[in-house]
């Protein structure tokens, strides 16, 4: 694919950022720039990117990231917040007329994918909704495009209503209406002529189709491969037609979509449908999360840092860490350690969104069931104050007191203990890896229980 | 209004056909030296060649889809440039930027308009492929039209047996311009229409068949072994044969475009490129990056949607394009 070499890069700068204890400016002007060049690499208009780099680097360099366990992450988090705020929420709805029918009109540059989204459109409101949609031909200009109608009409045996090239875009709009009223469909999708935005009679034209037939809904079709000119173009039919929402077509190729980032970011208007290929069931809710990565070419690293951002209290996080790093770390610390875990989800759910996890061996040796975590919850609760500070206090009375008060065997309580020692060895071989070799797949994640 | 607008008006508002490319020749040699005028103006602008000035100018190329690596590598090139000549004043660096923008399209050849191969006395062949919505059958509506005009006997082929009213939209096209279509039903196999088409041409002692083929992603390896195996029958048909296959793009898109060269060259080998579209806003920059990596030259560019909106490509007056909103706004 064509954005593999940035998206590596990405990656690799994200890597070099993620593991960091200390964040200084310089690392964030450098992640900045590279998330620049990724949005620019993906069609996003250069001033909305300059305006996001802005803000990222705004919040980035806050007090808060830079203290953060891991500064990093955090900083990465801040661009994937940012990049799916900009997208806006999920919003796949339709506009419902107070007295049927509910017309939506659709409208865009030549080429676009109009008249195929009205087909999709109509079998969507129709499977979905249960409504009785009727498809207005009002392109007059491209040969044959009335046609191209009819056959889809036909195709998803739906009314297409028709005057022929020789009547004028207006009338065919109101004739439309009163027909689907006397017909009582309750949605009527107009199919416009595809226009150049700075064609000013045919942007008249859209004008006074508006005006006549008053849509609840007026679409905006966008080739989710436009570059630079997005902008200019959403811009302007904006303007013109105060759109009520925009569909993404051919979607389902391999272009990153910064189209769509510039799209709302120019007009504040939902994207709310994609068109995922050529068949009439190909139209999909727009999920913008999903965009945000796709734009940035990630998947579901940046889920993970968000979880585990949003689990973890961070100085407490930073202090235990410490103490690993120092071999001071206790049965208490572990105790609270393990609550951070747990309150993160199932643990191989964890586990699995580790990249490279199942690689790692120092996981693979660590048990991870749920029942034992129990267990060894009760063993440490039995232990006194001085024994959990310093394990190496532990002779045969005291273990056979602490297996008897967990209700668990002598033989449990020696194994925590050595697990117990066998994690304070990991944990600095960990810390050791991370400051070492390069290129280590997963070297970088620092996970707060290990 | 852009330059392509201004170009587009300058020769169709006039009666139809009359001599077009000679107008259009004496157009562009005028261009060549407004060119070199308004880079100067450009230039102007800054006292100093500073940080500044090469941030403008890389928001110029980025914001007219040239790519960023390529706007990069340029200011790159220009800022060395700019230290080994030491040029202290932005006016001098006028000749480097206008240079540099027509190699990087250029390369090591010398700059010339790359027409297409079109045989005397035989039969040639032209296959039109790209993504779906570009202009491919509106383009081979206008080509026929030049063609014609030029006393050529044309034939179509309407390979597009898939997209809804495809079929009849070229025989649109086929009626205006007066030419023959040939075709089969919507859903039939587009390489055997392909190979009616070639067999129609030939017996009719036709000078030029232009091919229709369906729209489609680049990424859909199923269409795209479909679209080689198209382009295997006319191979087989004629020696020689395709002349040419031309990669129709659409100048709104962005940096796809480059995926779209790619893979469209690796399964049809690609000849050259029809830039539709210019007449909007977008100003296609990315060919210049396609030109440079994949060494294919844009042959035709579309200016808009009536029969006489089809030019021959010029690097020069493209390299103006690319600035000239941003030019105007100066005036
Ligand atoms: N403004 C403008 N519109 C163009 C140009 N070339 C084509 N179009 C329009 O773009 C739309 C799509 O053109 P088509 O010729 O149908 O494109 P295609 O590549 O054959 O499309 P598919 O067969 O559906 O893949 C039509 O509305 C054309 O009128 C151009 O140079 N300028
Ligand atoms: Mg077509």
């Amino acid at each position: 694919m064509a954005f593999e070499g940035l998206a590596d890069r990405l990656q690799h700068t994200i890597q070099k950022i993620k593991g960091k204890g200390k964040v200084t400016e310089q690392d964030v002007k450098e992640m900045t720039r590279e998330v620049r060049l990724a949005l620019l690499e993906a069609d996003v208009n250069f001033k909305v990117v300059k305006d996001f780099i802005k803000r990222v680097k705004e919040r980035a360099v806050d007090q808060e990231v830079m203290e953060s366990l891991t500064p990093g992450q955090q900083v990465i988090k801040v661009v994937k917040e940012e990049l799916t705020d900009l997208m806006g929420g999920d919003q796949s709805k339709i506009a419902v007329a107070d007295r049927p029918p509910t017309v939506i009109m659709m409208v865009g540059l030549q080429g676009a994918g109009k008249t195929t989204t009205t087909g999709k459109l109509a079998n969507l409101l129709r499977k979905k909704y249960n409504k009785q949609p009727m498809l207005v031909a009002a392109d007059v200009y491209r040969p044959a495009a009335i046609n191209q109608l009819e056959t889809l009409g036909k195709q998803l045996d739906m009314p297409v209503f028709s005057l022929g090239t020789e009547a004028n875009p207006v009338d065919i709009a109101n004739q439309a209406i009163e027909q689907a009223k006397n017909e009582h469909h309750d949605y009527v999708i107009i199919d416009t002529a595809g226009r150049l935005h700075v064609d000013s009679d045919l942007m008249d034209e859209l004008q006074q189709i508006k005006s006549n037939v008053t849509p609840d809904e007026i679409f905006l079709v966008v080739d989710a491969m436009t570059g630079q000119d997005a902008v200019n173009v959403a811009d302007s039919f904006n303007e013109q037609l105060d759109l009520t929402g925009v569909v993404l077509t051919k979607l389902d190729g391999d272009t990153r979509g910064g189209a769509a980032l510039s799209i709302k970011a120019v007009t504040d208007k939902p994207i709310k449908f994609a068109g995922m290929g050529e068949k009439l069931d190909e139209l999909e809710a727009f999920h913008p999360e999903r965009m945000a990565s796709r734009i940035l070419g990630m998947g579901d690293v940046l889920s993970l840092i968000e979880k585990a951002q949003d689990n973890v209290d961070e100085k407490r996080a930073k202090e235990l860490e410490e103490k690993m790093r120092s071999a001071s770390f206790t049965f208490d610390d572990f105790l609270e350690q393990m609550d951070q875990v747990k309150s993160m989800g199932p643990l191989e759910d964890l586990i699995g969104m580790i990249p490279g996890a199942n690689k790692m061996k120092g996981l693979k040796n660590v048990q991870f069931d749920d029942k034992q975590l129990s267990h060894v919850e009760a063993i440490i609760q039995s232990m006194t104050k001085a024994e959990r500070q310093d394990p190496s206090i532990m002779n045969a009375s005291r273990k056979k007191r602490i297996a008897q008060g967990a209700g668990r065997s002598v033989s449990e309580v020696n194994r925590l203990l050595k697990q117990f020692n066998e994690m304070k060895k990991m944990m600095k071989q960990m810390s050791g890896m991370q400051k070492g070799k390069k290129g280590k797949k997963g070297k970088g994640f620092n996970f707060p229980f290990m | 209004m852009s330059f392509f607008k201004k170009l587009k008006d300058k020769f169709t508002g006039n009666s139809e056909n009359e001599e077009v490319s000679d107008k259009y020749k004496e157009g562009l040699s005028k261009t060549r030296n407004s060119f070199s005028s308004k880079i100067n103006d450009l230039v102007a602008r800054y006292r100093k060649v500073d940080e500044d000035f090469f941030e403008d100018l890389e928001e110029i190329l980025i914001s007219a889809d040239v790519g960023v690596s390529t706007v990069m590598d340029l200011i790159d090139e220009l800022k060395m440039e700019v230290k080994r000549q030491n040029i202290k004043d932005s006016a001098k660096v006028k000749e480097v930027i206008s240079e540099k923008l027509v190699e990087i399209y250029y390369g090591e050849e010398d700059d010339q308009v790359e027409e297409l191969n079109i045989k005397d006395n035989e039969l040639s062949v032209m296959l039109f492929v790209g993504v779906n919505g570009v202009g491919k059958t509106t383009t081979i509506g206008k080509v026929a039209h030049k063609l014609k005009q030029e006393g050529k006997n044309v034939v179509l082929a309407a390979g597009d047996t898939f997209r809804a009213g495809a079929i009849d939209q070229l025989q649109v096209w086929g009626d205006r311009v007066g030419v023959e279509v040939i075709k089969h039903n919507e859903g039939s196999d587009p390489a055997a229409v392909i190979y009616d088409g070639v067999q129609a041409a030939k017996s009719r002692n036709a000078d030029v068949l232009l091919c229709d083929t369906a729209g489609r992603l680049q990424n859909k390896v199923n269409l795209m072994n479909e679209l080689s195996k198209v382009k295997r029958v006319i191979e087989r048909e004629i020696p020689g044969a395709p002349h040419e296959v031309l990669l129709v793009l659409d100048a709104t898109t962005g940096q796809n475009a480059m995926s779209q060269a790619k893979t469209f060259s690796e399964s049809t080998d690609v000849s050259g490129i029809v830039l539709t579209k210019l007449d909007g806003t977008a100003k296609g920059g990315i060919v210049l990056a396609i030109r440079n990596e994949l060494q294919i030259p844009v042959k035709l560019v579309g200016l808009g949607e009536k029969v006489t909106d089809l030019q021959t490509f010029d690097a020069n007056a493209f390299v103006y394009g690319l600035f000239a909103d941003m030019l105007e706004e100066q005036e």
